[in-house]
């Protein structure tokens, strides 16, 4: 979907003045950096272990410490970083392509498409998110690809129930009528048209869903059903902590710290954009 | 000839209280290369009348008759012939600009589209063809305003964009759904220019409820009221010669005659009177009217009216 520049840029001066969506954006921002350049800013291997060097508080040489294993523990958080986003990118991707586009067709057509679709996401919803998020992560191999599609089959009901709503009252409209009157395939209709319509309130409720996601997989990963050792997963690394919590409790610290900020970030940015983007909200200036 | 030609029509919409009577048994001949104005108050059936020739009724309508387009019944062609038709022989020039246009689609792409659906252009001849019709619709810079959104169009310019796609594709046959609502008189004299203009070799069928316009544009007028033609003339012997009393009234509603109103009110459209619709309103209404309903009875070649007073 192309984007429209003024809209683009309309999006972006609202951004600005809002103060926690100016706030979310710079911790996300941070943080993609921080995971991108993550070989370059880090230290040490994070993976590398050196026994010799095991439990260290925070020094000059280790700013935050050493784990059980001697690992850098900033070297293994920037690393973390690079899964919780991946993980947060992909989760949210997928579910909400899958979430609007059945959202747009139960929407769409109404009647038994729209019972059957909206039944399914009810049958979904009837499962404490985190224990469905669980059964299927244990019925899989652990592993990130197991967390990922626990993750999406928890997640897409909300992308679903957004875009069916956006979508009953949008086709109602006039322009809905006046492509069909151009003699405009359904499918059209609803990509085309009804579609960049029902992108704003799909932002936010990505937004929000990013912060949910990367929460999701640290209490996977800290229950064990995500990415085994070494790999530096925050949720993994709290875990791995757990035994050290009284003597050295660095180790649960940040890594705590870490996850706390990251979905901090998401949650201000996904509010932020709620409130500006939001057609009832006068602006105040 | 006729392009177009409709008998029978009926549209009912089944409710709660009953079967709302839009359109009921109308008769109606397009002929080729004509514009016919369809005229008559809110709630007459007019719009019902135009959504219905192709096919653009909500599915719980119920819609009888025959719509004859070069042979063929367009109420019983597939749902494909149909999509076809629409917006390449038969376009639709619908009211309210304003809605009808897409907030976050280019002008240029959705002029774009129908031409490329019917006219199989690929995309860049397509924003090509889109510019040109702009530049048609006399929109000024028009390519620069192809890259532009509705939001960005004043209400003339977007009716200009209406016509524009309404023409995109060189229909047969055009039907306007009031294609002057809510533009003020100066903007409203250049959409009726602009209009007179592109469509002077097409069929159009014009639904309006200003007679101006109607008077302006069309060929041959036709009185809707309660869900029927009761009065269809050329335009000079409508307002000269209106023979149904209805159509007097409406006449006599105008500002310039005098602004005086029908008394009485349109019949409920899920009951309507037994005889002629218009009998219980009417002041030269006798035993006749009441207990019949009277057929178009012909005055003059080209003028035909529903009316039994008028017969003689």
């Amino acid at each position: 979907m192309k984007m429209n520049n003024s809209r683009f840029n309309n999006i972006v001066g609202h951004i600005k003045r809002s103060r926690s969506a100016t706030l979310g954006t710079i911790i996300i921002l941070l943080l993609i950096l921080a995971a991108i350049f993550a070989p370059i800013l880090a230290p040490y291997d994070p993976i590398e272990t050196n026994v010799e060097d095991r439990l260290m508080k925070p020094c000059i040489e280790h700013p935050l410490g050493t784990d059980h294993l001697g690992r850098d523990v900033y070297s293994r958080l920037l690393y973390g970083a690079r899964i919780s986003l991946t993980v947060g990118i992909v989760v949210v991707g997928i579910s909400a392509l899958i979430g609007v586009i059945l959202g747009i067709f139960a929407g769409f057509y109404g009647g038994l498409t729209d019972s059957t679709i909206m039944r399914l996401v009810d049958a979904f919803l009837t499962f404490p998110s985190v224990f469905l998020a669980i059964v299927i992560a244990g019925v899989l191999k652990p592993g990130l690809v197991s967390v990922i599609i626990a993750l999406i089959v928890v997640g897409w009901t909300k992308y679903s129930r957004v875009g069916r709503g956006s979508v009953l009252s949008l086709k109602e409209k006039e322009f809905v009528e006046s492509a069909r009157s151009l003699g405009v395939h359904d499918r059209y209709i609803m990509f085309r048209h009804i579609f960049p319509n029902i992108i704003t309130p799909i932002i936010i409720v990505a937004t929000l869903g990013m912060a949910d996601a990367i929460l999701s997989l640290a209490s996977l990963s800290f229950l064990g059903f995500g990415p085994q050792p070494p790999t530096p997963e925050w949720g993994a690394m709290l875990n791995a902590g757990r035994p050290f919590m009284q003597t050295d409790p660095h180790l649960m610290i940040f890594p705590g710290l870490a996850i706390m900020i990251l979905v901090l970030g998401f949650n201000l940015l996904g509010d932020g954009l709620r409130d500006i983007l939001d057609p009832k909200r006068e602006i105040i200036e | 000839m006729s392009l177009v030609e409709i008998i029978g029509l009926s549209a009912h919409f089944p409710t709660h209280d009953g079967i709302v009577k839009a359109v009921d048994r109308i008769d109606l001949n397009i002929e080729d290369t004509e514009t016919l104005g369809l005229i008559g108050e809110t709630g007459s059936g007019k719009s019902v009348l135009g959504l219905s020739i192709t096919r653009l009724l909500p599915p719980t309508a119920i819609v009888e008759g025959k719509i004859i387009y070069k042979g063929r019944n367009l109420l019983t062609v597939s749902e494909d012939d149909i999509r076809k038709i629409r917006g390449g022989e038969i376009t639709n020039i619908l009211q309210n600009p304003t809605t009808s246009l897409n907030p976050v689609v280019k002008i240029g792409e959705q002029i774009a589209e129908a031409i490329r659906l019917h006219q199989g252009l690929n995309k860049k001849e397509a924003k090509e063809k889109a510019i040109e019709m702009l530049d048609a619709v006399k929109v000024p810079s028009p390519s620069k305003r192809a890259q532009q959104y509705p939001h960005e169009f004043s209400g003339g310019m977007k009716q200009r964009v209406m016509i524009a796609i309404g023409l995109a594709c060189d229909p047969f046959f055009i039907i306007a759904d009031e294609p002057t609502k809510g533009l003020d008189v100066t903007i409203k004299v250049q959409i009726v220019d602009l209009m007179k203009e592109m469509t002077e070799h097409k069929t159009m069928l014009l639904i309006t409820h200003d007679l101006g316009v109607a008077a302006a544009m069309c060929d041959r007028i036709a009185l809707m009221y309660a869900g029927e033609i009761v009065e269809c003339a050329t335009p000079l012997d409508l307002f000269e010669k209106p023979m149904h009393p209805y159509t007097r009234g409406f006449l006599n509603s105008l500002p310039h005659r005098g602004l005086t109103p029908i008394q009485g009110m349109s019949p409920s459209l899920i009951n309507y009177p037994d005889g002629c619709r218009f009998s219980p309103r009417c002041e030269y209404v006798n035993e006749e009217c009441i207990h019949h309903h009277p057929d178009m009875f012909r005055i003059e070649c080209e003028h035909f009216v529903r009316c039994f007073n008028a017969r003689s």
